[in-house]
């Protein structure tokens, strides 16, 4: 879906929700009372100037203090690859937008991400996977990196990869494995309207962070649940044993 | 102590288990799922790569001049210290337990690549959920500090856990950012840039620049002594995570941006930050260093 159907379906009575220059913000009528929206279309990279404009937008919704949702809709590059970018702190300014939306999530804003396209890396990391929890629609595409710059890093022929890619969820790019790991909550059906799943979406959100035992029960992250839980079990005796 | 002398023992050449043994009260370290457990990666010998029993990630509980703290040290030799899927498992979990268990403060000894491209989409959601846990460790009232002077750095998502941290200590050697040099020389071309170039490497994500424009609240020789007193500094001195911290970022970032979006390498946003010579900056010593850091206003604020 393109980012007009998405915004179209999610608002049948019209909204004020706009792009400019790749950056998405708006809000429109919900239930009772409102969604905001913010997010990067257009295979956008996220740099500096961006991670902080949507930043803003979502601490001024902190601030107005209404607990409405807030949507991050996501069809993003990675983060801005530059010299100037890192050289003014893309890692402190993506960091701030992650924790705008989780400071958000904290005050009652319920956060949904909704992955509708490309997205990968520090960008990835600092919008959709920063909501409490991520939807994707079919022939989302996301991506840490692909597979043949894995094959150059990881100095293994791009055909074996490709092959192992196959049966092996845990490195491969795409959104079967990104559901499969956990990271993805659930896929939207392009074909009904939106409005409704989101709602439903909001209605059932998960207490805690539940991507690691999604990420077990669907198979692709098979053992990062039991480590955690292993580890916060271990820590917690000591501190109960004194 | 019996311990490796922590006023000699560089930070950078030092091992994760060196590193977290001298920096904590000697002998008071405990750890959560040890080596002895060989909790190891189910998915590197797919690629036929060896393994760490410790799956290059040292968590656990101990004390800093007598108080109780959660650490994770991260192995930068062990695949670079990247995120994989039981690494990352153990850093979420000791995270998670520290909402409940309030430690005077949880340190993360960051040396880090990244995402482990072998477990890329495990690594990365792992990335994730230590930022989530990080903000509830933080809106707990517990401080979260970073301290970065290993050889791999701190760079793609490990450099968002550093943002996301209540404070960082940093190193020369430390460097922070998301792209490294080498991924953005891959992606854009050495004219972007130069990955050898060593001196702008630390120009543009050394220690020294990061301490200077704020993007951390100390910095240390690279010893294991002056990353404790940084510690214990920061711990003491950690901003709380709320809408007025983030307002004050916000603003912080903002103007940073400002003033310095027109720079083109890290001597000219250090002459605009008021450094009477910038080309002298690379061979400050750490006192001379800091002299010039206590000069320089953007360095010092609670907007993290």
């Amino acid at each position: 879906m393109t980012l007009a159907e998405i915004l179209a379906s999610l608002f049948p009575e019209g909204h004020a929700v706009t792009v400019a220059d790749g950056l998405i913000s708006g809000e429109g009528p919900f239930e009772r009372g409102r969604l905001r929206v913010i997010g990067v279309d257009g295979d956008t990279p996220l740099g500096v100037e961006g991670a902080l404009d949507l930043a803003g937008h979502v601490l001024d919704a902190v601030r107005a203090g209404d607990q409405a949702p807030i949507l991050v809709a996501v069809d993003s590059d990675s983060q801005r690859m530059s010299r100037r970018d890192e050289l003014l702190g893309l890692n402190e300014c993506l960091a701030h937008l992650a924790k705008a939306l989780l400071l958000a999530d904290r005050r009652g804003h319920p956060t949904v991400g909704l992955l509708y396209g490309h997205s990968a890396a520090g960008a990835f990391i600092a919008t959709a996977l920063a909501t409490r929890v991520l939807a994707a629609l079919p022939g989302a595409d996301p991506s840490v990196m692909d597979l043949p710059s894995v094959a150059r890093v990881t100095k293994l022929p791009l055909d074996k990869l490709q092959e192992m890619a196959k049966s092996t969820p845990v490195f491969a790019p795409g959104l079967d494995n990104m559901l499969a790991t956990g990271a993805v909550h659930a896929v939207l059906d392009p074909h009904k309207p939106l409005a409704p799943q989101i709602r439903d979406l909001i209605a059932a959100l998960p207490e805690r962070d539940e991507r690691d035992r999604l990420g077990q029960e669907r198979g692709g992250r098979p053992v990062a649940q039991a480590v955690a839980e292993s580890v916060a079990q271990a820590v917690a005796g000591r501190v109960r044993g004194g | 102590m019996a311990g490796p002398d922590r006023d000699r023992l560089s930070w950078y050449e030092a091992s994760a288990r060196q590193r977290l043994d001298a920096l904590l009260d000697p002998g008071s370290f405990t750890e959560a799922l040890g080596p002895e457990e060989r909790r190891m990666s189910p998915h590197l010998p797919l690629f036929d790569l060896p393994r760490a029993f410790d799956d290059g990630i040292v968590v656990g509980t101990g004390q800093l001049n007598g108080k109780p703290v959660y650490i994770a040290a991260q192995e930068g030799r062990f695949m670079g210290g990247a995120f994989g899927e039981v690494h990352g498992g153990k850093l979420v979990g000791l995270l998670r337990a520290a909402v409940e268990g309030k430690p005077a403060a949880v340190l993360i000894l960051l040396d880090t690549g990244g995402v482990r491209l072998q477990e890329a989409n495990a690594g990365e959601t792992a990335i994730a959920e230590t930022m989530r846990a990080i903000a509830e460790v933080r809106a707990a009232g517990v401080p979260v500090v970073g301290l970065i002077g290993g050889r791999a750095g701190c760079f793609g998502g490990g450099g968002l856990i550093a943002g996301t941290c209540s404070r960082l200590a940093v190193s020369e050697g430390g460097r922070i950012s998301v792209s490294g040099p080498e991924v953005i020389e891959t992606n854009k071309g050495a004219e972007e840039f130069d990955s050898k170039d060593r001196a702008l490497v630390w120009r543009t994500m050394g220690g020294k620049h990061r301490r200077l424009i704020g993007g951390a609240d100390a910095f240390c020789d690279d010893t294991v002594s002056s990353f404790r007193t940084a510690a214990l500094t920061l711990i003491a001195d950690a901003p709380a995570f709320d809408l007025a911290t983030l307002d004050a970022e916000q603003a912080r970032l903002r103007k940073r941006i400002e003033r310095f979006g027109e720079c083109r390498d890290g001597t000219e946003v250090w002459a605009k930050l008021g450094v009477n010579d910038p080309d002298a900056v690379p061979a400050m010593d750490t006192r001379v260093f800091d002299e010039t850091v206590a000069r320089v206003e953007e360095a010092v604020h609670d907007a993290r």
